[in-house]
């Protein structure tokens, strides 16, 4: 990372009459946009940057410089999984064949990327212990959503209604606003003083709301990084109750050749392939959002699906004739949610995390839980001291620290975690799990090697220390970055959001 | 070990001693006995990096995975891009970086995205636009909660009938579960019929209409007057327009939009069946608090430098939770740069050139297949851009078959006899004519026999 700010918008490199494209010229031009009425055209052209190749070369360039991704560097932003990309995932992601296909071309042209995108959803179900997998949602939130309309699906089949989700205070922000996306009323759960979820106050609102509960939303390990050990209780409490469990698969890397969530009694579920499938986050997605559901639930997943076929011709020469293979069905039926996106997913990240799986195999994904816990273990241990441990005990993949240990000179995890950036690291996630005030949290994946986690880990301390003896640079940083902290209040007080506003303010 | 996990015997021995721990199941001893997983995963055995290679060349052969030549839309489009696109967004900075939480190590995607919200703006006219969604059809099923929520009174959002159909199940799956109804306003001769939407109007209770340009069948609509009548009844106008067209077409803006959603695929974002694309979303400033998904604004560095930030957050799930304007979190940031420098390449003229070549296809391809004597319009006297409708007289699938069987996406079978077809700057005359000339040339009986 370039530590001196580039700056530049492109618009302001743009020069009229340059051009960064070539396009062919012998083309018919009987008929031109002037045929169309005047009051179907734009009256001016829009005003879009005009430059020459290398200048939007050099400006995306030097942009990049003032990033910081993975591959620059330990990257422990907890809930994200921040883990390798593999670059072979790049390369057979852009094969020619896949990137020139058309969503509705017909499936014998393309057997082949459907035969990656339903052994995906096969490989999916038997990571998770669930049924079935669909593939169109296309981030996170997106399958949250997704799941949730499964189960809504499922009780209005029932005529049962139930407005109501339980969801513990502990939760991604996203549990309870795809609730309320979803029309569903949230119900929040206690945390007890270990960070799990509180059995006494889940018991209260099951009788409280009974046969109003929908569903509910859980994270295992929590966002603490805790497993949750009295999850076969919960999950009974709540199907007791006519509910059902969904799991919000942000953490899933923790447990993979541990357990699966569908063994522990879960419905629904979805996963993040950007986090536990490697596919990169790409500053913000493209994602994958997948969602499985146990046996029964079926029927209920949106449409399209691809399915494994067999179809009977009888051909007047060969006789009767068996052909297996896949298809997109595009049937709409009664039981399906409905739809939830364009055509059917983010076939581009579906196919790095097939490539990813297919690389692990079976032999290596069982390592990837063990490996990313250790490396967090290894961390709450070692940083215990000066940093503060809310809650003893094992982590998994992530552990949560409430801050330094000392406060005494007014040192926030802010601070802390601007400080980080100037020593080369990207921040934990902070002020999240909200049951902590300086909520630390840190997530350091299988991949990182044990040289990696020492070096932050004395950065850590460093840091620790340098709040004790010079508080107010640690209050003040970053230093060595491209900007500095940036005036969050005029941003979102005389909102500019475009160049023609900056134009204007400036 | 495996090639992603660093971790030496050594390593392992000196972290789990640091750790408290004999072996790393230690850490799982809080998983109930009867939950843990104790078998191998059913799924093939790793493969070598020059088998992974082998196995998706041989998925990628011709006779498994086969590109054709495309004259399909329906809301995918086969348009063309600078080579140097692909290229710069593969650079890792971008690619492995994640949402710009941290603005002082961010500023590259954080440029980009002021960058891309402001190409945005400047296509669709609009005053604000937000850092990218997930598709088309999720920009406008979040269009649609946005003006239910907008709305005081209201008992529905309206949306035309000549929105594509895989879009109005979106919406209406979406408006389904966080319940509201959607009522559709009928078409009349491919366009939406004005007496219906009057009609519709008038019983009141309107949160707010969605149309598309073009619409699904291709055909450029006059929507004058529409954005008036919509908002007497103090509901949002909500245009689905493709980006790409909006080089010429009339801006949402200018059809008196509240909010403009789109697929921003024909930005020149390849195919790859489907997906990833970007679904944009802009509208006036007057909704701008209610516009989900990230916003970039601008503000200052406490060195003075102009600098790029994460704004008006006050909207967003990791703060309101579920008073959220919606739950998205990821969106395709990267696509968003994909179309940023795509749009920085071609730039002004570069897109108006698309817009005319892909104009100027279609309707030659129209002309030709109507001097086949064996089509008609579907729609007669229609103006349309770059896609359009025509009906087969004979058996249309042994028609389309034919087509594909020579290499052929001729369009997307959009009724028993009806064709849609779309037209891009990367369909020469040569490919033109050589379609029109299977067509032509086929034989119904012959291909029975």
């Amino acid at each position: 990372m370039n530590r001196t700010l580039y700056g530049n918008l492109i618009f302001e490199l743009s020069k009229k009459g340059r051009k960064g494209y070539s396009l062919p010229q012998d083309y018919d031009r009987t008929h031109t946009t002037a045929e169309l009425p005047a009051t179907l055209r734009r009256k001016e052209a829009a005003r879009l940057p005009e430059c020459d190749e290398l200048t939007v070369v050099r400006h995306y360039t030097n942009l990049s410089h003032n990033n910081f991704g993975v591959n620059d560097g330990f990257y422990p932003l907890g809930s994200c999984t921040m883990k390798y990309n593999p670059v072979i995932n790049e390369e057979i992601a852009g094969l020619k064949a896949f990137a020139g296909l058309h969503p509705l071309q017909p499936a014998v042209t393309c057997q082949g990327a459907l035969e990656v995108y339903y052994n995906l959803q096969v490989s999916l179900a038997e990571l998770a212990g669930l049924s079935e997998f669909t593939l169109n949602p296309c981030a996170g939130a997106h399958g949250e959503l997704t799941g949730l309309m499964v189960i809504r699906a499922y009780h209005e089949s029932r005529n049962d209604v139930r407005t109501k989700v339980l969801i513990p205070d502990s939760a991604h922000g996203t549990n309870p606003a795809s609730a309320a996306v979803c029309g569903l009323e949230v119900v929040e759960v206690k945390s007890n003083a270990n960070g799990t979820v509180d059995l006494e106050d889940l018991k209260r609102l099951i009788e409280l709301e009974g046969p109003n509960i929908a569903a509910m939303m859980m994270t295992n390990p929590n966002t603490l990084g805790i497993f949750e050990p009295r999850v076969l209780e919960i999950t009974e409490m709540v199907h007791k109750a006519g509910g059902l469990m969904y799991y919000d698969g942000a953490n899933l890397n923790a447990l993979l050749g541990e357990c699966r969530p569908g063994d522990m009694g879960f419905d629904v579920m979805h996963i993040n392939l950007h986090k536990t499938f490697s596919t990169p986050h790409g500053g913000g997605g493209p994602g994958s959002g997948p969602v499985g559901v146990r046996k029964g639930l079926e029927k209920f997943l949106p449409t399209p699906r691809v399915k494994k076929v067999v179809v009977n011709y009888d051909l007047p020469e060969d006789g009767p004739t068996e052909w297996e293979g896949f298809i997109v069905d595009w049937g709409q039926s009664e039981s399906s949610l409905g739809s939830v996106g364009n055509f059917f997913g983010n076939f581009g990240v579906m196919l790095k995390a097939y490539a990813y799986i297919l690389s692990l195999g079976s032999e290596n994904i069982k390592h990837v839980g063990q490996l990313a816990t250790l490396n967090a273990n290894y961390i709450k241990e070692r940083l215990k001291g000066d940093y503060l441990l809310p809650i003893k005990g094992l982590c998994k993949h992530e552990v949560v620290f409430d801050g330094l240990a000392d406060k005494s000179t007014g040192v926030t995890t802010m601070d802390v975690a601007k400080r980080l950036l100037d020593y080369g690291y990207h921040a934990p996630t902070i002020y999240f799990p909200l049951l902590f005030h300086e909520s630390l949290m840190i997530e350091p994946t299988e991949n990182e090697s044990k040289e990696t986690i020492d070096a932050f880990i004395d950065v850590m301390h460093k840091i620790a220390e340098e709040a004790k003896t010079d508080p107010e640079m640690v209050k003040t940083a970053p230093h060595n970055t491209p900007i500095g902290r940036v005036d969050d209040v005029l941003a979102a007080k005389q909102p500019v959001t475009t160049y023609w506003k900056s134009k204007q303010s400036s | 070990m495996y090639k992603y996990f660093p971790h030496t015997e050594e390593d392992l021995q000196e972290m789990l001693k640091a750790a408290g721990a004999k072996s790393v199941h230690d850490f799982f001893d809080d998983v109930p006995e009867a939950t843990r997983f104790k078998r191998e995963y059913e799924l093939p055995e790793a493969l070598s990096e020059t088998d992974l290679r082998l196995f998706f060349e041989q998925l990628t052969a011709p006779a498994n995975t086969q590109p054709l030549i495309c004259f399909a839309g329906a809301g995918c489009y086969d348009h063309y891009a600078p080579s140097i696109v692909q290229n710069l967004i593969q650079r890792s900075e971008y690619l492995t970086s994640y949402t710009p939480y941290q603005a002082e190590i961010s500023q590259g995607t954080l440029h980009y995205i002021f960058e891309y919200q402001s190409m945005i703006a400047e296509l669709t006219g609009m005053d604000i636009a937000n850092a990218s969604m997930y598709d088309g059809a999720t920009a406008t099923a979040e269009a649609a909660m946005m003006a239910w929520g907008n709305a005081k009174k209201a008992n529905c959002v309206l949306m035309s009938e000549t929105v594509d159909p895989k879009v109005r199940r979106v919406v209406e799956t979406y408006a389904h579960f966080h319940g509201f109804p959607i009522k559709l306003v009928p078409a009349e001769g491919g366009v939406l019929d004005r007496k219906a939407l009057d009609k519709a109007l008038a019983e009141g209770g309107v949160a707010g209409l969605i149309v598309q340009q073009p619409n699904y069948f291709g055909i450029v609509e006059d929507y004058t007057g529409i954005s008036d009548a919509v908002h007497e009844q103090k509901g949002i106008f909500i245009v689905n327009a493709n980006p790409s067209d909006l080089a010429i077409l009339k801006t949402p803006a200018e059809w008196g939009a509240d909010v403009a959603v789109g697929e921003g695929q024909s930005l020149g974002i390849p195919m790859t069946f489907g997906g990833p694309g970007v679904g944009y979303m802009a509208c006036t400033e007057k909704l701008m608090r209610k516009l989900p998904g990230r916003i970039v604004g601008q503000t200052l560095d406490n060195r003075g430098q102009r600098a790029f930030v994460l704004t008006l957050q006050a909207r967003e799930q990791h703060i309101r939770r579920q008073k959220a304007t919606s739950n998205i979190c990821s969106n395709q940031s990267l696509m968003a740069l994909y179309v940023t420098i795509y749009l920085s390449l071609m730039g002004k003229e570069g897109l108006r050139e698309v817009a005319e070549m892909s104009y100027a296809g279609a309707h030659s391809l129209r002309d030709k297949l109507i001097a086949t004597g064996k089509f008609k319009d579907t729609f007669p006297g229609q103006p349309f851009f770059n896609e359009f409708c025509v009906d087969y007289e004979g058996d249309l699938d042994a028609l389309l078959d034919e087509c594909t069987a020579s290499g052929y996406l001729a369009g997307v079978k959009v009724g028993e006899k009806t064709l849609m077809l779309a037209v891009t700057e990367q369909r020469s005359t040569e490919e033109i004519d050589e379609l029109v000339e299977i067509i032509q040339q086929f034989k119904e009986e012959e291909a029975k026999a």
